[in-house]
């Protein structure tokens, strides 16, 4: 039971972090309807982009409160990415509208290489762990065993940052004239342009989007685990992935359930039946529900148009 | 979606007859200060361990110095692109309007020398090394480089039927590269199989699991399929790793026999290859009876392939790459097309993979990972998806391209005494994917051959050939 109930709250971070980034991958293939394989590749850019800097501001600012280091860190990584995820649209994927339909993934499988390889090259290859921001642990309760069942601060960190800007992107997405416009392109992107929408700077918004919440997704991973190596893109972004297409492709909502649904998933897969087979579980659960569920839990089915 | 690309980098562009300096500049500089603001953070920094602590050590020269090529890069896309509307602005009397009815083009004027040259080439490639380097022993470098640039040739030509002829866009075509080497290891050290039983049996394996994976995707098409075969190529690569028992996990399996020339062993004693036809013992013999072999592979595959193309299931193929639902519609049974190019696919795969087992004598998971896929696939997509011989020149480019950087002395006068292109190499790979896509979506051979003649070879632009829904 306790092992459940930690299991359980470790889940709920992970999944976070998982639909954190997962929302990138449903918002583009939404509005484009391209998978973009080059995000997992942005998260891990962020993560070193929040690494370096938590270092610039601790040791030569000499920024002595973590929680302003921290937030601080995550507005530049935010901002940084951003720069980094509208160029990418901006120099691989906008000049191949209306080339033919692969050209992108294959484009994204490009910049997916260049990025970790840029990382690898820049950095160099070895993990780069950073002391522990934040040791806190609170006790929830204590079991019969004498096992104790804690949440640490940056546990609830993490839920919380992630569900404040989930509400805020919510927001955007639901009330403004931005999200709106989004909605607008996702169903009929030559309507949208039509009635006056620019296209084209919706959709780098919402590269942008994608990449700050992949920021956020990437800070949040490096104050969890405290380790960053330029190969982290991949995994975690396959797992994002399946997150989004199990929730259901292009839906919000279901991005967040399915990156909840797949951190439970792993850490109850880890914690009950093998640790070694855990990616095995992730990348057959992605294959199964492409085949047998590929409008995923909240989502619209496709209508194939002939 | 599938609107005819013709001129989609050229329509974008404002066409302005004369060059507009003071746009340039401002263009220009507005590029450079965003590759500033990319590069600020990973370039200028870099993290150095002292013990369990990481220390930054700064260096903003190199973030300025990527800037100052990228605004002179985009200076220089101004002037050509400049020069360029200018003289479409005035077209010249003899251009060809109409594209499908074009004469044949350079390329096949070329292609009719260059096949026989690069296959004259190829074959007497040990012997020209051999007078070359002057000495066996001296040509090793460089016939392992040949076996290597062949073994992506073929494992190009392997999945150009499932990506270029099909359609199908594989990302885990490595998967059958893998169960091939694995095939070969696992019998030979368990059962004691001889090689030449082995290739077989690992192409007809490889193919088996080419239509067991091939099962579950038939309903699938384009994102979805590549990321469906990517996982699948995950999942074999993870079992290597963990199914210890099977596998020996990571670490591998080692002491795979050698090739034997038709049962004829490479060694110097009594019964060896050099004693029985009466040669001086050499090593290097094994390693140009394997370049041989491998040649003779690649050009099997090549020359299936090419009757495959005029076979009933050759031009289902290419319908199926053309239009699925067209295709269906016709009468074309789609699941037998599907699950052949994934089996005949696989089964190169497979050969290939049982070559690389018995080439290295050592096979170990990490030789069949995700970026292995994406390197076959980068040389099929560099040669033009479907053209054979695309595929075997981007193969020698992107194969050979970094070893022959890497004994440039110039460039190590230029970039320091440290400077390993190979650690460049995935970079400029990932880069050249993209620029490939953005500039020549077709490939560096973009032309099709055409599957049907009526009466007289017509070349047709690849900008007219609508890729599918595959």
């Amino acid at each position: 039971m306790e092992i459940f109930v930690q299991q359980l709250i470790n889940g709920l971070t992970l999944g976070s972090i998982y639909g954190l980034i997962a929302i990138g991958y449903t918002m583009v293939f939404g509005i484009i309807g391209m998978v973009n394989f080059a995000h997992g590749d942005v998260f891990m850019l962020s993560a070193f982009i929040a690494l370096l800097f938590f270092i610039i501001l601790t040791t030569w600012l000499g920024v002595s409160s973590v929680a302003l280091a921290l937030f601080i860190v995550l507005i530049i990584a935010m901002v940084l990415t951003s720069l980094w995820g509208w160029a990418i649209e901006r120099v691989a994927y906008r000049p191949l509208r209306g080339s033919f339909r692969l050209a992108p993934l294959i484009s994204a499988i490009g910049v997916s290489i260049f990025l970790s390889n840029f990382v690898q090259v820049a950095q160099g290859a070895r993990n780069k762990p950073t002391p522990p921001m934040i040791r806190d642990v609170i006790v929830l309760f204590q079991g019969e065993s004498g096992y104790n069942v804690a949440i640490s601060y940056k546990q609830i960190i993490i839920m919380a940052v992630t569900a404040v800007l989930l509400s805020v992107f919510w927001y955007i997405v639901q009330k403004t004239s931005l999200g709106r416009a989004q909605r607008a392109c996702e169903q009929d992107r030559k309507m949208a342009a039509l009635l006056g929408i620019n296209v084209d700077r919706t959709i780098s918004l919402t590269f942008v989007i994608g990449a700050s919440l992949a920021a956020v997704a990437g800070t949040m991973y490096l104050l969890y685990y405290g380790v960053v190596s330029f190969a982290d893109g991949f995994v975690p972004g396959v797992k994002a992935f399946t997150a989004a297409v199990l929730g259901g492709i292009g839906s919000l909502p279901g991005a967040v359930l399915g990156g909840l649904i797949i951190g439970l998933i792993e850490t109850f897969w880890s914690a009950y039946f093998s640790i070694e087979y855990k990616d095995v579980a992730a990348f057959s659960i992605l294959a199964i529900v492409l085949i047998f569920m590929p409008s995923g839990i909240l989502g619209r089915p496709e209508v194939e148009k002939v | 979606m599938n609107a005819p690309s013709i001129t989609t980098s050229a329509q974008t562009q404002d066409v302005t007859k004369t060059f507009d300096l003071n746009a340039a500049l401002k263009d220009a500089f507005k590029s450079a200060l965003i590759t500033f603001g990319l590069s600020i953070p990973i370039l200028s920094f870099k993290t150095v361990q002292n013990g369990a602590d990481l220390f930054l050590e700064s260096r903003f020269w190199l973030s300025f110095t990527v800037t100052a090529i990228v605004f002179g890069l985009r200076l220089l896309i101004h002037a050509f692109t400049a020069s360029r509307a200018y003289r479409q602005a005035t077209p010249s009397p003899k251009q060809a309007t109409e594209l499908v009815h074009a004469q044949p083009s350079a390329f096949q004027h070329v292609s009719k020398f260059a096949i026989p040259f690069f296959l004259g080439v190829a074959v007497a490639f040990p012997v020209l090394i051999y007078f070359i380097q002057g000495g066996l022993n001296e040509s090793r470098y460089w016939i392992d480089l040949g076996i290597l640039i062949l073994t992506y040739v073929m494992l190009g030509w392997g999945l150009n039927i499932v990506v270029g002829l099909a359609g199908l866009l594989d990302l885990g075509y490595v998967a059958f590269y893998a169960v091939g080497a694995y095939s070969y290891a696992l019998l030979s050290t368990t059962f004691g199989l001889s090689f030449w039983i082995c290739l077989p049996l690992a192409g007809i394996l490889a193919a088996f699991w080419g239509m067991i994976l091939g099962f579950p995707v038939l309903r699938l098409r384009g994102d979805y399929l590549a990321i469906v075969t990517l996982a699948f190529g995950e999942i074999i690569r993870l079992v290597l790793i963990n199914w210890v028992d099977l596998t020996n996990g990571a670490a591998g399996i080692s002491s795979i026999p050698r090739a034997t020339f038709f049962g004829i062993p490479f060694t110097a004693g009594e019964g060896g290859f050099a004693e029985t036809f009466g040669l001086e013992f050499n090593g290097m013999h094994r390693i140009i009876f394997l370049y041989y072999l491998i040649l003779v592979l690649a050009l099997v595959t090549n020359f299936v392939t090419m009757r495959l193309r005029k076979l009933p299931v050759g031009r289902a193929w290419e319908a199926l790459r053309e239009d699925e639902i067209a295709c269906r519609s016709l009468g074309i049974n789609t699941t037998n097309t599907k699950l052949t190019a994934f089996a005949i696919g696989a089964m190169f795969g497979g050969f290939a993979g049982s070559f690389f087992a018995v080439r290295q004598g050592f096979v170990s998971p990490e030789s069949f990972n995700f970026l292995e896929s994406a390197i076959i696939l980068a040389i099929v997509v560099m040669g033009g998806m479907g053209s054979q011989i695309g595929v075997a020149i981007a193969a020698i480019v992107l194969v050979g391209g970094p070893e022959v950087l890497r004994n440039l002395t110039f460039l190590k006068a230029v970039f320091g005494e440290g400077f390993d292109p190979n650690e460049y190499r995935l970079l400029l790979f990932g880069l050249g994917m993209v620029a490939m896509m953005v500039w020549r979506p077709r490939g560096l051979i973009s032309e099709r051959e055409p599957s049907v003649i009526l009466k007289e070879r017509k070349a047709i632009s690849g900008s007219l050939v609508k890729e599918g829904h595959g």
